[in-house]
């Protein structure tokens, strides 16, 4: 199985979600994540899912996500011709023995702090999930207490972008 | 497919300005009056439905007005399948009717049924008030979040000023591209408060486009395949009925003299009686046309999806074969078998297209397929559709299904439930003619012959309907006589009584020793006979028929026939040993089909 980014560009309706993510469950395709979000066009959203799919049920699932009446277009991202990144979120236990070593550890990665509490820190890191799933590693013996993650974000590198594909059709 | 009813275009265009232009202001109506008004100017001339306490704004509306009939069913699925039965006779759009809660959820199976056959229903339902939704509320479901996998799309409508725009464009994607079944949730609040109805409305689809002209050299590589193949197929389905092509088909078949073949869902898309008819494939397909696409080195899908009940085994299904599959929705190619060519479009144009793209391509090359049909003719000599008399002395159903198509003719409509004796109504029956033949195909559903013979006959009446069903499946849905005898919808009803679940009776014979469980009915020969189905037909006004012997079918089918002041339901007690075939049995090649019990074609001798 190999993972794949599809980037959704789709009508922001009622159920709209609900319609996406059955079909993959119905179809038998585990979405690893999925995030969604408004477009620079009122009244489009865009959905990122990162799907672990072969290539030929990918392209099933591709062809019967663009029969959904709102689904307007849909690209899938290659790593290297775009940019992606998820943002994560981590409650890391740091008392007045380890918080330097966190510390250090959020230097080297480029994260930042955003909390501080007398035996914890909130750590704010941006990129792609080598990068997040590493930071989570080296932060790992000093006992992660909490994780949110936002589901992947991905963009095509270049000047063209998605919504200019569809309507110069 | 193209709809015959004036329909607005699915680009988005600049709203009509009602008829301010004209100095008028656009009439105020109620949301219910919109509904009925959208239908109306869509060309809708029927409807189904049975009310409650969700749609009698609705129903309200209805009354007062004569543009659109409406028939009041007995069970909410009975409007759904008669939507489907219209649809499907007429390829105009079937619409059914139905209130919130479990008025809606009872057109569940319909929409379902729709949905794997690819019919052009609208379902309108009423939903709770837009302020009780999301609370409980008496007689509320998420009708829309039910329905979600079964549709091809729905609308949630909570302000009158919505409908319009959602009824039309209901209309069009359920009678455009792949065709299907769209439900309009109303809440009724929408159905109540009043809004300027303005015609026509935008419609906001930028997501549907349908593809309907193919790519040039696909078809022209399609058209080279063609003629250089020395064992060719058309794999005619469904697609070729709903995008009415039965006369470019016809054409194509005959210039390039190829084999034909036509699935369950697509009996009557080419004559029966035409020579380069091989029949049915399929599980219950005959012998030459299962061989026909085993033993192809090219197969010409039409509109047809590979299911599993014709191709078997998929992964030794047709090795030999290349595959060029047309059809209107890009996801169904590849789906089961990758196509080597394929083609998205509408059958009709494709077709056309095809036929151009061989005449040239026959310029260079010299098509030879002799050896191929002297092989298929030896198969279709060597195992003719037949069957044996029953040793218990009863009728054999096949005789009697056999004499209703004979006596009957062509022009007739046969809608038939599931089971055994809608395979010999697939079988026996001679179609002629596309939208003669109506079934539940791809989903199954018992139940479904009575109230779509109700809906063909109101969307033809002026044609003979049959509805051609089994003892298990008429007791699912046979309440829709009483709208049948109300409402003058003459039908027939020719119940092919063998006391049991035939079907799957003969698959616990077959396959399960002989242990037949939960599959005896009691209504037919040595048994309680309940219920009765010839008081049945009596209580609910129609006549009613029974048949025991050979001799007396004949009689009772001209009968029927001859009686149009009510609907008729004639009782042929059969035998209940008669079993269906050929037969592939599940999960093999076809290689391995069956012609009768144990006994399998000598095949493959290449």
């Amino acid at each position: 199985m190999t993972s794949h980014v599809l980037s959704l560009l789709v009508e922001d309706k009622p159920g709209l979600l609900t319609r996406v993510a059955g079909l993959f469950a119905r179809r038998g395709f585990n979405i690893e994540s999925l995030a969604v979000g408004s477009t620079e066009i009122e009244g489009l959203s865009r959905i990122t899912i990162l799907v672990d799919v072969e290539d030929f049920p990918l392209e099933q699932v591709t062809k019967q996500l663009n029969k959904l009446i709102n689904v307007i277009k849909i690209v899938e991202l290659d790593p290297s011709q775009s940019v992606q990144r998820e943002h994560l979120l981590v409650k890391v236990r740091a008392d007045n023995t380890t918080r330097s070593q966190v510390l250090e550890a959020v230097t080297l990665f480029r994260a930042r702090v955003v909390d501080v509490g007398i035996d914890a820190v909130v750590i704010e890191v941006t990129g792609d999930s080598g990068k997040t799933q590493a930071l989570l590693r080296v932060l790992e013996p000093y006992g992660i207490k909490e994780i949110a993650q936002s589901g992947l974000v991905a963009i095509g590198r270049g000047s063209k972008s998605i919504t200019e594909r569809v309507y110069k059709n | 497919m193209t709809a015959d009813s004036p329909v607005p275009s699915p680009s988005p265009s600049p709203a009509a300005p009602g008829l301010s232009g004209a100095g008028v202001e656009p009439e105020i109506l109620t949301g219910s009056g919109a509904i009925i008004r959208s239908l109306e100017l869509l060309g809708v001339t029927d409807v189904f439905g049975l009310p409650g306490g969700a749609v009698i704004p609705l129903y309200d509306e209805l009354m007062t007005q004569d543009a659109i009939r409406h028939i009041l069913v007995r069970h909410e699925q009975g409007a759904g399948h008669a939507a489907e039965g219209y649809a499907s006779a007429s390829n105009r759009v079937g619409v059914a009717i139905a209130t919130s809660g479990p008025g809606a959820t009872n057109l569940v199976t319909a929409i379902a049924d729709a949905y794997m056959d690819s019919v052009p229903i609208v379902c309108i339902t009423g939903q709770v008030f837009s302020t009780l939704m999301g609370t409980d509320a008496f007689q509320e479901a998420d009708i829309v979040g039910i329905t979600m996998p079964i549709t091809k799309h729905s609308f949630l409508v909570k302000r009158p000023e919505d409908i319009p725009a959602a009824i039309a464009s209901a209309h069009l994607i359920a009678s455009t591209g792949r065709p299907g079944p769209v439900l309009v949730d109303i809440t009724k609040d929408a159905q109540q408060k009043k809004a300027p109805f303005i015609w026509p409305p935008k419609l906001d689809l930028p997501g549907y486009r349908p593809i309907t002209k193919a790519h040039g050299k696909q078809v022209q590589a399609a058209a080279q395949l063609l003629a250089e193949s020395r064992k060719p197929v058309l794999y005619v389905g469904g697609g070729v009925i709903r995008a009415r092509a039965s006369a470019e088909l016809l054409a194509f078949a005959e210039l390039t003299g190829t084999p034909v073949v036509t699935t369950l869902m697509a009996r009557g898309a080419f004559p029966d009686s035409h020579e380069q008819h091989l029949g049915m494939p399929g599980m219950h397909g005959t012998v030459s046309a299962v061989l026909a696409l085993q033993e192809a080195d090219l197969i010409i899908a039409l509109g047809a999806r590979f299911d599993d009940r014709v191709t078997g085994k998929v992964s030794e299904f047709a090795p030999h074969a290349t595959i060029v599959h047309v059809d209107v929705d890009p996801a169904e190619i590849s789906k089961i078998r990758t196509a080597d060519v394929p083609i998205v479009g509408d059958a009709k144009d494709v077709i056309a297209d095809l036929t151009v793209a061989y005449a040239t391509a026959v310029k260079t090359t010299t098509p030879d397929i002799s050896v191929w049909w002297t092989y298929l003719n030896g198969l279709r000599e060597e195992f003719p559709l037949g069957y044996s008399e029953p040793t218990d002395g009863l009728l054999a159903p096949q005789y009697v299904i056999k004499r209703i198509g004979e006596l009957t003719g062509p022009e007739g409509v046969y809608a038939a439930g599931v089971g055994q004796h809608q395979m010999w109504a697939a079988q026996y029956i001679k179609y002629e003619r596309p939208n003669s033949w109506l079934n539940s195909g791809g989903a199954g559903t018992m139940g479904y012959s009575v109230p779509a013979a109700m809906g063909a006959k109101v969307a033809e009446p002026d044609r003979v309907v049959w509805s051609i069903d089994g003892d298990g499946c008429f007791q699912m849905t046979n309440q829709e006589l009483a709208t049948c005898t109300i409402n003058n919808i003459p039908i027939k009803v020719a119940i092919i009584n063998n006391s049991s679940l035939g079907m799957v009776r003969q698959w616990q014979t077959l396959f399960y020793d002989g242990r037949h469980s939960f599959t005896d009915l009691n209504t037919g020969h040595g048994s309680a006979m309940v219920p009765d189905f010839l008081k049945l037909a009596e209580a609910y006004g129609a006549l009613g028929i029974r048949v025991t012997s050979a001799d007396q079918v004949d009689d009772a089918i001209k009968l029927a026939l001859a009686t149009n002041d009510r609907p008729v339901v004639i009782d042929f007690i059969v035998s209940r040993d008669a079993m269906v075939w050929p037969m592939v049995p599940q999960g093999v090649s076809n290689s391995y089909v069956q012609y009768a019990k144990d006994h399998a074609p000598t095949w493959g001798e290449e």
